[in-house]
């Protein structure tokens, strides 16, 4: 059998990450407001490495700005985010308080994340392979030709290798999402992030972006968060399910429990309306 | 007409010597304008409100001043001043650099903020620097928008280079003028020129859509084929009207 595209070469190093660690993700009393709109209001919740977690809850409950605080695309208003033990947004300051963190630490903490947008945001600047390889190359600093071949590997993962030349523009939502699903894995994140991936894709295209995401789920060891009104995938994938509303989690719980026997009226309300 | 067009094509080495001149003011002058475009632009777009309050100030400055002024006040005022003469086309350069610069600040700035933010955003989670998320990212894609602009800044730089006659730089406009006034022919010889401009300008934007076209491509956009031949002022409108829905 070829290498596995997917295949972590530090796997010593990460086994003394999670000894050090415990939980890969935690949120800690977050706040995040825009104005004086509360969108996380004192969130608490912790992810095990390895695992699949899905957000699932009303549109405007904050799903998407976990993700995007995750991804220190958005700056957190209190509290603090974990991510393998460290602050994600917060560096050491003077006497043992924390400041905000700088550019370069950041940059060393989103090392281990990885992030799918609903709507792809390949580079159309690019075609296929570079859009897949200009990170690990300028940000890795992997050479051109392994890059290549990683890339090459990992389009073959998603069924796109004969697109390897395509420019974004010639590829429909579904392979463009796949495409971009190879970009975040080239990075060989310890976390993935996913914000409702299928979303913005004909539905005759969305089984086969859910059914590569359930491969990566089954085959790897990456820990996913994932947003998703996709109930069965959900349902598929997940060792656990959160349940979002008013920017606090109301129920958690494995899938079978929280879709088959919901303890919280708003989760069965929820459920009701989107299954 | 005749006593003109046998003066004009028996001195053309004065001619292409003026046209030389004019070009020479038209390429230097808009390189110059180009990096002032860049430099600045780059300055209103950074954090440091210091920074950004530096390049707003030049840029007013230059946009709100007459080109006529900055020229005379280059040539005539400057030497006064500090006791050195620049020559006419290095005040030219200078002069429409600047004033071209403080407009494609604005193009600069305009494109680079065009380029929706999802963009910086999948730079950011494939933990690129923020050098490389402008210089591979952000920049090839805010490029394109630029080039129609800088377009018509072009055209309307070179339709701005016969202001050198005032300055006595021996550019296209005055050798023209000089031969008429040797034949009295006002009428042919400033047809001559208008016709002489044109073409300089239809020339440049050929050039320019030819860019446009190379770029656009590379951006996976397949432009028709007749935009080649079409000249921008028009285009321009109906482009700024869609801008945001380019991504
Ligand atoms: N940039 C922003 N500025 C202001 N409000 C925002 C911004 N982004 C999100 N919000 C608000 O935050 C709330 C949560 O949004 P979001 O996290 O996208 O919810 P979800 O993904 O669960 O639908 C919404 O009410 C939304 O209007
Ligand atoms: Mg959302």
């Amino acid at each position: 059998m070829a290498t596995d595209p997917l295949q972590k070469p530090d796997t010593e190093h990460r086994a003394q990450d999670t000894v050090a660690a415990g939980h890969l993700i935690e949120f800690d009393q977050v706040v995040k407001r825009y104005g004086d709109h509360v969108v996380l209001d004192h969130l608490d919740f912790t992810v095990e490495r390895g695992r699949h977690v899905t957000l699932i809850g009303p549109s405007g409950s904050g799903k998407t700005t976990i993700l995007r605080l995750l991804m220190t695309l958005e700056r957190i208003s209190e509290g603090l985010i974990l991510v393998g033990g460290r602050p994600l947004s917060h560096m050491a300051g003077p006497n043992g308080s924390l400041k905000p963190a700088d550019e370069k630490y950041q940059r060393e903490v989103r090392k281990k994340i990885g992030m799918v947008f609903q709507q792809f945001n390949l580079f159309p600047n690019m075609n296929v392979l570079q859009n897949i390889t200009e990170a690990p190359v300028s940000v890795l600093g992997l050479d051109r030709a392994e890059a290549e071949e990683r890339a090459g590997e990992l389009l073959d993962m998603v069924g796109l290798r004969e697109k390897i030349t395509a420019h974004p523009t010639q590829l429909s939502g579904g392979q463009q999402q796949r495409v971009a699903i190879a970009r975040a894995l080239a990075m060989r994140p310890e976390i993935l992030l996913l914000d409702e991936v299928t979303s913005a894709l004909d539905p005759e295209l969305v089984a086969g972006v859910l059914d590569l995401l359930r491969e990566i789920a089954h085959t790897t060891d990456i820990t996913m968060l994932c947003v998703t009104h996709e109930m069965g995938f959900a349902r598929d994938i997940s060792d656990q399910v959160l349940m979002f509303d008013g920017g606090r989690v109301i129920e958690s719980g494995p899938p079978e429990r929280i879709f088959g026997d919901p303890e919280q009226e708003r989760t069965r309300e929820f459920l009701s309306a989107v299954l | 007409m005749g006593d003109f067009y046998s003066y004009f094509f028996g001195h053309l080495p004065d001619v292409w010597s003026g046209l030389a001149v004019t070009l020479e003011a038209t390429v230097l002058g808009s390189a110059v304008a180009l990096t002032l475009s860049f430099v600045f632009g780059f300055m209103a777009n950074s954090r440091p409100v210091l920074v950004r309050g530096a390049s707003r100030v030049i840029v007013e400055f230059f946009r709100g001043t007459s080109l006529y002024v900055q020229l005379f006040w280059l040539f005539y005022a400057f030497p006064l001043l500090f006791g050195y003469q620049l020559s006419p086309l290095f005040c030219g350069v200078l002069a429409f650099g600047m004033n071209y610069g403080a407009y494609g600040s604005e193009v600069v700035r305009g494109a680079l903020n065009a380029v929706p933010r999802a963009q910086w955003e999948a730079a950011v989670a494939l933990n690129m620097t923020p050098f490389q998320r402008m210089r591979r990212v952000i920049l090839p894609q805010a490029w394109v928008q630029m080039i129609p602009p800088f377009t018509n800044l072009l055209i309307q730089l070179v339709k701005c280079t016969p202001l050198l006659w005032l300055i006595q730089a021996a550019d296209l406009t005055t050798v023209v003028q000089q031969m008429r006034d040797r034949t009295g022919e006002t009428t042919w010889a400033y047809l001559t020129l208008l016709v002489l401009y044109f073409v300089l300008a239809y020339a440049l934007t050929l050039l320019m859509n030819a860019l446009e076209r190379h770029a656009a491509v590379r951006l996976g956009r397949r432009p028709a084929a007749r935009s080649l031949l079409r000249s921008r002022s028009a285009e321009g409108a109906r482009r700024s009207e869609t801008a945001g829905g380019a991504r």
